[in-house]
């Protein structure tokens, strides 16, 4: 196990370099001037020009540039916004809002879906079953950008029961931007719990369980739920990577100062540094979501082993 | 696979006894004739609902985006009246009218050309990049397979909206022919480069599935070309699969379209499309939701519709799900 795991953080490192590099590529390599991005419609005097571009390594080749980006990171420097502002302090400003937003959605996505997915699965092809199988569908095909603007215009302006956008009310105000978030992921859960818990209450070890007498509550809770939940821990472990960084257009719609807000706004006013130093944090949250997840598999099924 | 081969596999498969035949209802190995894998599937297609609520929407909106003035009834989106900005829907304009006074209605339907348009040409993208980089990377395996699955591993990190949002947002300031003018080829451009990654991983594990079975040896040994092998021989296998991921990824594109436009970064005025439609009506939420509330809902069923086809398809191309 201790093997695998060094063997996998080892191999995140190329990804993660890979990935930052792209970024890094894109925002400098392509042509364009964030220099004048920077200074608007006054001109610059020539010789402010040259020392920002002294200052943000605009002169050197790519790679050098991206060298000197990675030379910085080895002691927390990730350079600094067009206003000086260290792209640190953003993070660190910005994260917690953006965390605070995937622990509601993913406790909403945990709870809502592993409950719509185990009722319709011990009763397959029944009414609930059918219900969740219809809803889920729609959850999933209605874009995630229309079920924010139908959420927030009905939930919020007609019948005022959540604030529209903005964090003023505390975690309150995170209820609907994370359902709104969730909701994919939510449907997902539903079915997957559904799939699973139809496929083991024909299993041989719950036909064992009947058989012994246990009373069904017994059966599916102690043994049915324990052995359909691993594909969806899994799946939740997985996603919570994923929605850490995949909050733009939900952040964007209730207007909500996280990191994908800042990054959105960082790609629009090409401030290359900050949208490096964000998009690498995200994809480093992915991998290693994804790492704990196949790791946390082994721990769960105790059938897998990776040495 | 011809009707063939696919025959001879399922009796060697029941004859070597790795499977019961069981699964699929219609095997009888005393039988000359036998069921592809696609009639099987039209025969189980037929009898979803799914598929038929699916492909009665998709060639709704296929039409629509081939004749629009048809379902636009006769209006054109683009001769608007300030006088009748932000009316309601009525009798006369089903949709209402824009804060432009132009006919709503005319607006949405014209609309569905260009996301179709990106929609398939992105899907398009995805499968030439997607079919050639897991070909490749499946056939040839080692240091080539090991190289092309970290590069794709690199681009599977980078979430889709947040990759194309900075490529569109470079985009115009790079002088590159199609991705500098901000139309419907750029977006899809943006949408391929960041969208490719699970066609290759479905191809590549079905070559190296099917790359050492006997009948591609037999054709090697008969000196066909790595190319025919591949063509021929190979990827014929990854067609189901691939078709399902193609057709729920048709929608999946769309609404990533809308979302990008939305963002400011897709599509432009003067072009018509739900996402700049979405954006536009955003601010007018309070005084004239169905701006906002049309698109939606129209956007939301085209994405629909190529979901429903997709796992209307999967149900069907998937031999152990029949009973």
């Amino acid at each position: 196990m201790g093997r695998y795991v060094a063997r996998r953080l080892l191999l995140t490192i190329p990804v993660l370099i890979g990935a930052s590099f792209l970024i890094f590529a894109m925002v400098y390599a392509l042509p364009g001037d964030p220099i004048r991005a920077l200074a608007g419609d006054r001109p610059l005097a020539p010789a402010v020009v040259a020392q920002l571009r002294a200052q943000f390594n605009l002169d050197d080749p790519l790679v050098i540039q991206y060298g000197k980006y990675v030379a910085g990171l080895t002691h927390l420097d990730l350079g600094t916004d067009f206003h000086q502002r260290p792209v640190l302090e953003i993070i660190t400003d910005r994260l917690p809002v953006t965390v605070k937003l995937t622990v509601v959605a993913v406790l909403l996505e945990a709870s809502i879906g592993l409950v719509a997915g185990v009722f319709a699965g011990i009763r397959r092809n029944g009414y609930f079953d059918n219900l969740v199988l219809v809803s889920t569908t729609l959850i999933i095909s209605i874009p995630i950008l229309v079920l924010a603007f139908v959420s927030q215009y009905v939930l919020g302006l007609k019948f005022g029961w959540f604030p529209i956008a903005g964090i003023q009310q505390g975690w309150y105000s995170y209820l609907l931007p994370g359902l709104v978030l969730a909701s994919g992921s939510l449907a997902y859960v539903a079915r997957l719990t559904r799939t699973s818990i139809a496929e083991n209450m024909n299993a041989d070890y719950v036909r064992t369980a009947k058989a012994k007498g246990l009373p069904r509550r017994t059966i599916i809770v102690r043994h049915t739920l324990r052995n359909s939940l691993i594909p969806v821990i899994t799946f939740i472990g997985a996603d919570v990577g994923a929605l850490l960084g995949g909050a733009i257009v939900t952040e964007a719609v209730f207007n909500i100062p996280g990191i994908g807000r800042a990054v959105f706004d960082a790609v629009r006013g090409q401030e290359g540094a900050v949208v490096v130093g964000i998009v690498t944090l995200m994809v480093f949250f992915f991998i290693f979501f994804n790492l704990i997840v196949d790791v946390l598999y082994a721990v769960l099924d105790p059938r897998i082993r990776y040495d | 696979m011809t009707d063939q081969q696919q025959e001879d596999l399922r009796r060697d498969q029941v004859e070597a006894g790795t499977t019961t035949g069981l699964a699929a209802p219609t095997l009888d190995v005393t039988k000359d004739r036998q069921n592809s894998l696609w009639s099987d599937a039209w025969g189980q297609l037929k009898r979803n609902p799914l598929f038929w609520i699916g492909a009665f929407l998709g060639l709704f909106f296929a039409l629509m985006a081939l004749f629009p003035s048809v379902f636009a009834r006769g209006a054109d989106p683009r001769k608007c009246s300030l006088a009748n900005s932000k009316q309601l829907p009525s009798a006369a304009h089903w949709m209402g009218y824009d804060q432009q006074g132009c006919d709503y209605l005319a607006n949405v339907v014209y609309g569905a050309r260009t996301s179709l348009a990106i929609g398939i040409l992105s899907v398009l993208g995805v499968l030439i990049l997607g079919v050639l980089v897991g070909a490749l990377a499946g056939y040839y395996g080692g240091f080539a397979d090991s190289l092309l699955a970290r590069i794709t591993d690199i681009f599977f990190a980078l979430p889709l909206i947040l990759g194309a949002l900075i490529l569109l947002r470079v985009g115009p300031s790079t002088g590159l022919p199609i991705l500098s003018d901000r139309g419907v080829g750029a977006v899809a451009i943006a949408l391929s480069v960041f969208g490719w990654m699970t066609a290759m991983r479905l191809v590549r594990s079905q070559v190296i599935a099917v790359k050492s079975s006997d009948y591609v040896a037999a054709a090697r040994a008969m000196g066909a070309s790595n190319f025919r092998i591949l063509t021929r021989h190979i990827l014929p296998n990854a067609v189901a699969p691939v078709l399902v991921f193609a057709t729920i990824t048709v929608g999946v594109l769309i609404a990533a379209e809308a979302t990008l436009t939305y963002l400011g970064v897709g599509l432009q005025r003067p072009a018509i499309s739900w996402g700049l439609q979405i954006s536009s009506g955003q601010s007018l939420l309070r005084t004239a939701p169905h701006l906002v509330l049309f698109p939606s809902i129209i956007l939301s069923l085209t994405v629909m519709a190529f979901i429903m086809l997709g796992d209307a398809l999967r149900d069907a191309l998937d031999p152990r799900q029949r009973s």
